[in-house]
């Protein structure tokens, strides 16, 4: 599905490397975490596969299904199933969060070739989708993000996520200010959408939320690189012992 | 921004969206407008003079009075000179080399039936969005206004370059004891209702356009709302410049009388020229007491090419007069158009406890240049009035609001509030905020806010990264920029407003 080849990134700006040859492959069905330290490139992994600016490729590929990623616009990216769920969700003043919505999924369809969702059938669909994640009809009305709590934010983005169904998801420390409950929810949302047509990357700092998602696969990464991939169990060892040790292990 | 597919009980209702971005798509993001239709004209010589004036007061069949109101006002301009103080720049115009009267000849006389009418003069109304049957009463067909009408209420008076070619709807107003019909018509069958409030509002002597205006003013509409009456429909009038080198100077007069309602629409376009185009409009409304008018605006004249050749400079004084206690005025404005604007809707807040409001949305792209904003003048005890201003400058576009709010010392206990947010896209274009505060009394209050915004690049790339494209994504910033003044029109025209702020974008990021 999604996969990372010797991926070398540095700002556009000034002369700073941040990725320095990361090197991921995640099938179709599979869930993926990636744990790391602050600062050790986890969001701008996300950024670069999603197409923001400021960042420069200076070597290797990735690649969505065989297509190559980083040569297409981010609504391209988009459009080809990438999604990402940010790490900090922006605030639009005066757009309705269902009308953000509605607009990206029709611009997505379009882009595709296929048929507009009609008003009624997107109504449908959103209303049910939000209720899972127990998002009322007022946050829907209201501009997107503006005023939403952290949790809030988190869970909209899940919301999206679901609307836009993609093939292939990013979530950014989705599972950072949730409360317990609203964590539930978001590993259900989540859960709900595990198919063997997807993948998920989910980049995380706690065991916490991959007690909700069972990851199959866990990568630490450290200072622009992948340092170690394990199962599950590495998560937990994160969990209880912190980094040192496998930094130690790899140095 | 509301949306009509999406309306449902529970309020559900949500605004921008593939209405907006398919209307872009349908035009392929250029002025939708810009189209000329070639029909046989009547001109008028080219330059002005006493006997041109007269000789547009004869075209229009005036009374005696009219052409010597004209002609007094044609003697004031003379002695006028062009303002320059507005944040506009622009290559002088020679006033004389302008045609001040054309109309269609088809219009000369009456034609009996669709197939009389000149087939272009419908093809114009069909591309301007008007149905059938508003195209036929338009084109002046006898016995249209019996066909029953499907869809849509709204009437309709269309002004093409001098003349008014029609009104819809006249009968069923008629029967509301609405009147409505072209200003020509007025000064024929309601003598006694324009000479009562013509330049009563916007006086002769005003400024220099509204003086040129005066004088060779060739059509325009007209409104008389009965005391008590709640216009049973909306009004609308769509002006349209189409003939080359002709100004157009309509009037519109606008009267609502005590404890009356009314809705005006007001749409416009030219066609792309290189030349630059002359609008030069008066509008004055009378509210008396008690009474209510919403005044909306989509204005839409061409805006000159990427480089700033031809375009409409387009001068137009505004005016409402709150006569009456308790009196309410609102002005909502999408200015998107023109090379040139300069334009400021005020507010006479003459009657106690008396209101005006103005919403504007000012769209400046490329090198189109915009001077507006509004005057509050305070008078009446009590008075209220509320200024939203949102501006956008795209290109190498300058962006000016220029307000006035104006406490008089009988203006006890009054208040302004004064919302004026201006939003830059990209680093060569500007925004200017211009606000002139005078109180002289020491119970009124006036607040004002400003602030000035950049499009931003994390919400551009939050949107691109859910799949919109740039100017589908600028188009969605813009309008939730605007949301406060687009839901401040009537629904149909906020659709409307809502696809021309993205069309006017256009090219505007990338
Ligand atoms: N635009 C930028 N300008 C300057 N430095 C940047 C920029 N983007 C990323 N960096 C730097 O690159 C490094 C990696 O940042 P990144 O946000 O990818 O880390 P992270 O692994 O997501 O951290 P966290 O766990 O704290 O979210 C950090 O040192 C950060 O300061
Ligand atoms: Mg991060």
């Amino acid at each position: 599905m999604l996969s990372i080849k010797n991926l070398h990134v540095e700002l556009e700006d000034e002369d700073k490397k941040i990725l320095k040859g990361v090197d991921l492959e995640v099938e179709a069905g599979k869930v993926h975490a990636i744990m790391g330290p602050n600062g050790s490139g986890k969001s701008t992994l996300s950024y670069v596969l999603s197409g923001k600016d400021g960042y420069e490729v200076t070597d290797g590929s990735a690649t969505l299904e065989g297509n190559d990623l980083l040569d297409l616009e981010p609504e391209e990216r988009a459009a080809a199933g990438l999604f990402l769920a940010f790490q900090y969700p922006v605030e639009i003043p005066g757009v309705g969060n269902m009308t953000f919505l509605r607009t990206a999924v029709n611009a997505q369809r379009k882009a595709r070739g296929e048929e507009e969702m009609s008003a009624a059938d997107f109504l449908k669909e959103i209303r049910a989708k939000a209720k899972d994640l127990k998002i009322d009809a007022d946050m829907l009305k209201r501009p997107v993000n503006m005023g939403f709590s952290g949790g809030e934010k988190k869970r909209n983005e899940i919301l999206q996520m679901a609307m836009l169904e993609p093939k292939m998801c990013i979530l950014d420390e989705t599972d950072s200010g949730l409360d317990v409950d609203a964590m539930k929810l978001v590993a259900e949302g989540v859960n709900a959408l595990r198919n063997e047509g997807r993948g998920f990357l989910v980049i995380t700092h706690y065991q916490r939320l991959l007690d909700h998602i069972k990851p199959d696969v866990v990568h630490i990464m450290s200072d622009g690189r992948i340092i170690k991939t394990g199962g599950p169990e590495l998560a937990l060892e994160v969990e209880h012992n912190g980094y040192a040790d496998i930094l130690a292990e790899v140095a | 921004m509301e949306n009509v597919t999406l309306k449902e009980n529970d309020g559900v209702k949500e605004g921008v969206d593939q209405e907006t971005v398919d209307a872009v798509r349908e035009v392929g993001g250029k002025y939708k407008y810009g189209w000329s239709t070639d029909i046989e004209m009547e001109y008028a010589p080219k330059g002005l003079t006493p006997d041109i004036v007269r000789l547009i007061s004869e075209k229009n069949e005036e009374p005696e009075w009219m052409t010597e109101w004209r002609l007094a006002a044609y003697d004031r301009w003379l002695t006028k000179k062009e303002p320059d103080w507005a944040m506009v720049d622009y290559p002088e115009i020679d006033f004389q080399d302008q045609y001040y009267y054309a109309r269609p000849k088809s219009m000369i006389e009456k034609p009996k039936s669709l197939d009389d009418v000149d087939p272009k003069l419908l093809e114009t109304y069909k591309k301007l969005g008007i149905p059938l049957k508003e195209q036929m009463v338009l084109a002046g067909v006898e016995g249209a206004e019996d066909i029953p009408a499907e869809g849509r209420k709204v009437a309709v008076d269309a002004v093409f370059d001098s003349v008014s070619v029609g009104t819809t709807f006249q009968d069923e107003l008629k029967k509301a004891g609405v009147i409505f019909c072209s200003i020509s018509e007025a000064i024929r069958e309601h003598p006694e209702l324009v000479r009562k409030y013509l330049g009563t509002v916007v006086p002769v002597s005003d400024n220099f356009y509204a003086t040129l205006n005066s004088a060779v003013f060739s059509d325009g509409s007209f409104v008389y709302v009965p005391p008590g009456v709640r216009c049973p429909m909306e009004l609308s009038t769509y002006f349209r410049i189409n003939a080359e080198n002709t100004g157009q100077f309509e009037r519109t007069l606008i009267i609502a009388d005590k404890g009356s309602y009314v809705s005006y629409l007001e749409g416009c376009t030219a066609p792309q020229r290189d030349e630059s185009q002359l609008h030069a409009a008066v509008v004055e409304i009378i509210v008396e007491e008690d009474a209510e008018v919403k005044y909306s605006t989509v204005q839409n004249w061409y805006p000159g090419d990427e480089d700033g050749k031809g375009g409409i400079y387009n001068f137009v004084t505004k005016r409402a007069d709150c006569r009456g206690d308790r009196a309410k005025v609102m002005w909502t404005q999408v200015e998107t158009g023109s090379a040139v604007t300069w334009k400021y809707p005020s507010c006479i807040l003459r009657g106690d406890d008396s209101q005006g409001e103005f919403y504007s949305i000012a769209i400046a792209n490329n090198m189109q240049q915009a001077d507006t904003g509004t005057k509050m003048i305070h008078l009446g005890k009590r008075t209220k009035s509320r200024i939203v201003s949102k501006g956008i400058s795209a290109g190498k576009a300058q962006n000016t609001y220029r307000g006035l709010v104006s406490m008089h010392p009988k203006a006890k206990e009054s208040r302004n509030y004064t919302q004026c947010d201006s939003l830059l896209i990209g680093s060569d274009c500007g925004a200017h905020t211009v606000p002139y505060i005078e109180v002289k009394n020491n119970s009124s209050r006036v607040e004002h806010e400003a602030t000035t915004s950049k499009v931003d690049d994390d919400q551009m790339f939050y949107c691109r990264s859910r799949g919109m494209d740039e100017e589908e994504a600028v188009a969605l910033v813009v309008n939730g920029f605007c949301k406060d003044v687009l839901q401040a029109l009537p629904m149909e025209f906020a659709m409307e407003a809502q696809a021309l702020v993205a069309i006017s974008l256009e090219g505007s990021v990338g």
